[in-house]
């Protein structure tokens, strides 16, 4: 009667320099855990999905990776150290930014910000911080919009002026939560040319999805969860039927499943 | 000495300083709950402040009228008028413009009281100031209180602690949901004018005990220590006013057993050692019992973990969970599961693997969104149910 529930091989001896290796994270708000005992590695230079249904934990795991939520349990290696050592090689990209959108502050000073390590406490903005700065607003299509205070923008020009400032970070692990919701066709067409591009580069991205129609276009791997661990690994290997029934149960229907799990490229 | 004061026996003005630090004590409780729970305890900060200019303006009025200045009925009218119009200042300035509330606060409040220690520099110039110990409004003073000083504050306590339990409904309408006020058209400007004009009667008559600087903590410090005793806003209302009551009766007896020990500010005292003692043990929402609970939760994620881990062979990667396991006897030292452990362990595991089969049965949709790790299936599904459900199990081809 003893039967093992992952079907994964749990990939304890995984590449121990990992972008980022997760072992037995619980996370709990209250005393009901959100994400219970998951264990995911991901893989460096890939773009992977975290995909689940809604209250599956996703956002929450990567809140927890950051630090922003506390574990209960568990262990979180970025690049085979821990986050406090390699934190500026770590940029994220909340949902949607909690600041106050009337705060005195112009699209370009929010770029500005991701410089905040390069520049310390007394280092003056020079000539190339700014040229830089406008490079990374000019690779999300923004260039146009550097003097304008950033609460005149819509809900997509701010999401993709907040990932300019994860690009001025020039970190090597990308983590995105949800950033395709509620944007519009360009914003979402802008940010996964950005993604791709860092792909290319060699940094390793991790994207919250909820749009499973797309997830085959845009991502190499995908993470499955559902407080645990469905599955992860190669999105052809992982995005079966079997495998997206075990993480949605009913929430999907099973036309839908079916067209999803069949759906080529 | 202390024992002699609680029991009213240190003479005839402590016990009257004694009796009306309570009252207004409750009184302040009552009114600064709602205040607390409306989301604006800073605003009884501007409010006492802009008290100062109205004291010195009605003292130099009456001079100039050829009255005596120090008559307490007059300064404490001046002192009304005065905080209405800060009031009224922080209201306009958040109103008309886009400032935040705490700026305006901080605006009003500075301005008022900086143009009272102005007018009072200038009053201790005339040779009628000297005498007037104004200053004693910013910090109390209880020395001289007279029959006629105790009936005000007295009647003034009495009346708000009226008015206040004649609004609660109301007032904790508006404080919790002002929107849905608005919408059942309750008039929420008017209530919360009403509310601060509630906070305003308890400063201008708090002003002789506490003074003006100390009042804010009679309003705020008892229904923060309330909060901590219950979720229920008629009993935190309740519990503040007695919580503010006994401080402020306990502080104003331990004052008097000692010339020279300032009222106001060992009220206050007081005051924090009831908060500091709620914070510390008060029952669910106390710094104690959340910190043993969230022990108690951790341990039980730890030991899940744990068992699910020795039951599929994986290493155990925290100390914690191995001290656990190992204090319960399912594990030894260098992680090796003992007899009792892989029972355990297996149950955990079949447990786990219940779990993973209701997740794809459409039927169980609602059992299956109860799963977080620890919860025990029994608690969610009939012995029925599990049966079924360990028959599908045996049937899946492994």
């Amino acid at each position: 009667m003893l039967r093992v529930v992952q079907s994964q091989a749990n990939d304890t001896t995984a590449d121990p320099a990992a972008p980022l290796s997760i072992r037995g994270l619980t996370v709990s708000y209250g005393q009901k855990p959100a994400v219970f005992s998951v264990d995911f590695t991901a893989r460096a230079g890939r773009m992977t999905a975290i995909v689940g249904p809604n209250g599956a934990g996703k956002s929450t795991l990567l809140k927890a990776v950051l630090g922003i939520e506390t574990a209960v349990a568990g262990q979180v290696r970025v690049f085979g150290a821990d986050l406090s050592m390699q934190r500026h090689r770590v940029a994220y990209v909340p949902q949607r930014a909690s600041v106050d959108w009337d705060f005195p502050t112009r699209v370009i000073d929010v770029v500005l910000g991701g410089l905040y390590r390069e520049l310390g406490l007394l280092g003056r903005v020079r000539k190339h911080h700014m040229d830089y700065a406008r490079d990374c607003l000019s690779r999300v299509g923004m260039e146009e919009f550097e003097g304008r205070q950033i609460g005149q923008l819509s809900g997509g020009q701010q999401q993709r002026v907040f990932l300019a400032r994860a690009l001025a970070q020039n970190a090597d692990l990308y983590l995105l939560d949800e950033p395709f919701a509620g944007v519009d066709a360009a914003t979402e067409r802008a940010i996964v040319a950005v993604l791709k591009g860092l792909k290319a580069e060699g940094r390793t991205v991790i994207v919250v999805h909820h749009d499973l129609s797309t997830l085959r276009d845009y991502f190499d791997d995908v993470w499955l969860i559902s407080t645990r661990r469905v599955a992860e690994g190669p999105v052809k290997e992982v995005f079966t039927e079997a495998n997206l029934r075990a993480t949605y149960g009913g929430r999907l229907a099973p036309a839908q499943i079916d067209m999803l799990s069949r759906q080529d490229g | 000495m202390l024992v002699d004061a609680l029991f009213l026996q240190m003479g005839y003005n402590a016990t009257l300083v004694t009796l009306g630090a309570g009252l207004l004590g409750f009184a302040a409780g009552i009114s600064g709950t709602f205040l607390f729970l409306r989301n604006r305890a800073l605003l009884s900060d501007a409010i006492s402040h802009a008290t100062l200019p109205g004291v010195a303006l009605a003292f130099l009025l009456m001079v100039a009228l050829g009255g005596d200045g120090r008559s307490l009925p007059g300064l404490l009218a001046g002192s009304a008028v005065s905080a209405l119009l800060g009031l009224l200042c922080v209201n306009a300035l958040v109103r008309h413009t886009r400032l935040n509330e705490d700026a305006a606060i901080g605006a009003v409040l500075s301005v008022f009281f900086g143009f009272g220690v102005v007018l009072l520099t200038v009053i201790q110039t005339l040779p009628q100031g000297r005498q007037a110990g104004l200053e004693s409004f910013l910090l109390g003073s209880t020395a001289a209180m007279l029959w006629a000083d105790a009936l005000i504050i007295a009647g003034g306590g009495a009346a708000v602690v009226v008015l206040a339990l004649l609004f609660r409904r109301p007032f904790l309408l508006v404080a919790f949901d002002a929107a849905y006020a608005r919408a059942r058209g309750l008039p929420v400007a008017r209530l919360d004018l009403l509310m601060m004009g509630l906070v305003m009667a308890i400063t201008v008559v708090g002003l002789k005990i506490v003074g003006l600087i100390l009042v804010v903590a009679l309003l705020i410090v008892p229904p923060v220590t309330a909060r901590l005793w219950t979720d229920v806003a008629a009993r935190v209302v309740w519990l503040s006013g007695i919580f503010g009551a006994s401080a402020a009766y306990v502080g104003a007896a331990i004052s008097a057993t000692a010339p020279d020990l300032p009222t106001g500010p060992i009220i206050v005292l007081v005051s924090f050692v009831v908060f500091v003692v709620s914070l510390l043990l008060a029952p669910s929402r106390g710094v104690l019992a959340a910190w043993l609970r969230y022990r108690r939760f951790q341990k039980r994620i730890h030991i899940r973990q744990g068992l699910l881990a020795l039951a599929q062979g994986h290493p155990i990667y925290e100390r914690l969970t191995l001290r656990l396991l190992v204090a319960a006897g399912w594990a030894r030292g260098d992680g090796v599961a003992t007899d009792d452990g892989m029972g355990y362990a297996a149950r955990a595991l079949r447990d786990e693997a219940r779990w993973t089969a209701l997740r794809t049965d459409n039927r169980f949709e609602a059992a299956a969104a109860m799963y977080d790790g620890v919860r025990d299936i029994d608690t969610v599904l009939t012995s029925d149910q599990i049966a079924e459900i360990d028959r599908r199990i045996a049937e899946t081809p492994a």
